[in-house]
């Protein structure tokens, strides 16, 4: 754990390729799509397709946050897409059905999002399974709850203080990027300024020594998957505030793919310990980024994970130790100092 | 030692015991359940899973997992009746085709986690998003199969009649692969050598190469033989659907590896089976055949069913493994 040697500058190291790849992608876009960077100030609000990339970007980074923190404890969580999707539909249902104030919706999902991430919590923790499996069990049934929570049809609400959320704006900027950025700074202060990073990234390298040496693990443990559960459940309610509409089926579909991989491109190791914030918000930005210059060159939706995949193969051998040795063996001096 | 196996083959015997006790309550509480064409049905509708489970199986008894499967198998589906309809590739050829593609993409996976140590989980997510992709690329929507070959020939007159119940059942060829494929896995996985190892792998990856196991051939391996088997699974489900869709099999993956754990593999790699993997499958198909003779209950259901039946077995094999432990400390003592 002899980390603490310079976190600041060795923290900038690690964000220097995915910051280099968000430039050369918004290069790229910027030579070939005229109005690219064009942004408009309307009605108190600002518009464009970098807010657009910003305004989408962000549900994927509220929900990799939270991944964030589950990957540094050495663990994953595949159960965030549907936990969205519960969320959706807890959202609609009582807001239609039940007719209850706006608040109590929300208040309803979020709840529900913190129960399932602590439900994963106590499988791994507790039941010792392993994370994919664990999670995998309720990304299983989580959608057939959410189906059942809306009754297989798809809930419409009128514009409200809930539609506000996706379509609504503070300080000029769409509000799910300021619930992206309180989230992001909240986190950080918290990992930081407290011992809980420390915890985390004791976890993540060597459970058994973390709990060996009095690391509470398993509230640890219990607290990144709640953490992932609530923020999974945010980003539930702001898809189905920006489609006024709570649809069990489709909703936080790939949700846990694009989150994964905005974290491993953020340079947080899928093997846990090391993990940073920064990183990941660069990497769901890059991702939909990515997206967006793939729509935009008329590639379609069904066709846009390809590419995709291929980038994240990309940055993965370039994280895998063997490459990194054969790449800086390249580099090395013939017969120089090993 | 006779305890010890026994404890060890609890996970089996406990899965084939919910399949006959699952089978049992169906028969007592819906008339016309105990028939044969339920069981044909359980065959037919089934079998493209079976044999995508039989691919999985080696892969997480050795200790890693396959999350491209489902992606792999519309790709599949979806390239064959392209080639077919509209290249004017004769069946046959266009099957050998496929199969070549899967094992290619079932290799570059295996060389991607065993030669450069990419972590299992992360290759085969970016492979199913691959797959998909190229699934459209290849054809955008769900192209249908009128090809004689495959309309007539193969599913009329290779189909085989049966004199079982009032009027017979038909056998289509897709459950005969099913049956080939099965009895071929299981030769594999226990008479030879590649069985033994990929046993060895994911018990002890460590200890394995100390015994001078070619550790990263037999990962390569199994991944290339999951990819081949998603490739027929894919086939068969062209076959089932006399179509390639590329937006099918979405969420198959999970199915299949329920499908494994429910089967009695565990998931830590180094013990399982084909023959549960078989039960497993069959446990999922009677869940959801009893929930569409109940008739009023959604079928939603079944996925939560299914999610709730993994978490049981998850727990069964945990608490099978402490056990297992105390018996060999035991054994130990006395040995």
């Amino acid at each position: 754990m002899n980390q603490s040697g310079l976190p600041w500058r060795r923290g900038m190291r690690s964000l220097v390729w995915p910051v280099a790849a968000l430039a050369l992608l918004l290069a790229f876009n910027a030579a070939t799509m005229p109005g690219f960077f064009a942004i408009e100030a309307r009605d108190g609000r600002v518009y464009g397709v970098l807010v657009d990339i910003l305004n989408h970007g962000s549900r994927t980074a509220l929900v990799a946050l939270g991944m964030t923190l589950v990957i540094a404890t050495g663990g994953v969580d595949l159960s965030v897409g549907a936990v969205a999707a519960m969320a959706g539909a807890v959202t609609a249902t009582l807001l239609v059905q039940a007719q209850v104030p706006w608040p109590v919706a929300i208040a309803g999902a979020v709840a529900l999002g913190m129960c399932c991430g602590v439900w994963n919590g106590v499988c791994v923790s507790v039941f010792r399974l392993q994370p994919i499996v664990a999670t995998l069990v309720l990304m299983v049934a989580g959608r057939g709850v959410a189906q059942l929570i809306t009754g297989g049809s798809i809930i419409t609400f009128e514009s409200g203080p809930i539609a506000a959320i996706g379509n609504g704006s503070f300080l000029g900027l769409p509000v799910p990027v300021t619930m992206m950025v309180v989230a992001a700074v909240a986190l950080q202060v918290l990992v930081r300024r407290t011992a809980l990073g420390l915890c985390v990234q004791c976890v993540g390298d060597n459970a058994t020594a973390a709990r060996l040496a009095g690391v509470p693990d398993r509230a640890v443990m219990l607290f990144v998957y709640g953490v992932c559960g609530v923020l999974a459940a945010t980003a539930g309610i702001i898809e189905c505030s920006y489609i006024k509409a709570a649809d069990a089926n489709n909703a936080g579909s790939l949700l846990e793919l694009d989150a994964i991989l905005a974290v491993v491109i953020g340079g947080t190791s899928l093997t846990g310990g090391r993990f940073s914030f920064a990183g990941t918000i660069i990497g769901a930005m890059l991702m939909q980024t990515m997206t967006k210059t793939l729509y935009m060159h008329d590639v379609s939706a069904e066709i846009a994970p390809a590419p995709k995949a291929l980038v994240v193969i990309l940055v993965c051998l370039l994280h895998a130790p063997r490459v990194r040795e054969w790449v800086s063996g390249l580099w090395r001096p013939r017969g120089g100092s090993a | 030692m006779k305890l010890h196996r026994l404890v060890s083959a609890t996970p089996v015997l406990a899965t084939c015991a919910l399949l006959v006790g699952l089978f049992a309550f169906g028969a007592i509480s819906y008339p016309n359940f105990a028939s044969a064409a339920v069981v044909r049905n359980l065959l037919v509708d089934n079998a493209f899973l079976v044999v995508a489970a039989v691919g999985m199986t080696f892969v997480i008894i050795s200790g890693g997992i396959d999350l491209s499967v489902g992606a792999a198998m519309a790709f599949s589906a979806t390239l064959a009746a392209a080639l077919i309809e509209a290249g004017g590739v004769h069946p046959l050829a266009a099957a050998a085709v496929v199969l070549a593609a899967g094992l290619a993409f079932g290799l570059v996976q295996g060389v991607l986690i065993a030669v450069l140590d990419v972590p299992p989980f992360m290759v085969t997510l970016a492979g199913m998003f691959l797959a998909r992709g190229a699934a459209f690329a290849v054809h955008p929507q769900s192209r249908g199969i009128t090809h004689p070959f495959v309309a007539t020939t193969l599913n009329e007159t290779l189909a085989m009649h049966l004199p079982l119940g009032a009027r017979g059942v038909t056998i289509p060829p897709t459950v005969v692969v099913m049956l080939l494929v099965l009895i071929g896995a299981w030769v594999l996985l226990r008479h030879a050598r590649f069985g033994r190892a990929v046993y060895a792998v994911g018990d002890d990856a460590c200890a394995a190469r100390l015994m001078g196991l070619a550790v990263r051939r037999v990962k390569v391996g199994v991944y290339t033989l999951c990819g081949l088997t998603s490739a027929v699974a894919g086939l068969l489900f062209a076959l089932y659907q006399q179509s390639g869709d590329p937006a099918s099999c979405k969420g198959m993956e999970l199915d299949v590896i329920a499908a494994v754990i429910i089967g009695g593999t565990l998931l830590r790699g180094g013990a399982g089976s084909v023959i549960g993997t078989f039960a497993g499958v069959m446990i999922l198909g009677l869940i959801q055949t009893i929930i569409s003779f109940q008739g009023d209950l959604s079928s939603w259901w079944t996925r939560i069913v299914a999610g709730g039946l993994v978490l049981v077995f998850l727990l069964l094999h945990q608490g099978i493994g402490v056990v297992a432990r105390r018996v060999g400390r035991t054994a130990d003592r006395q040995g």
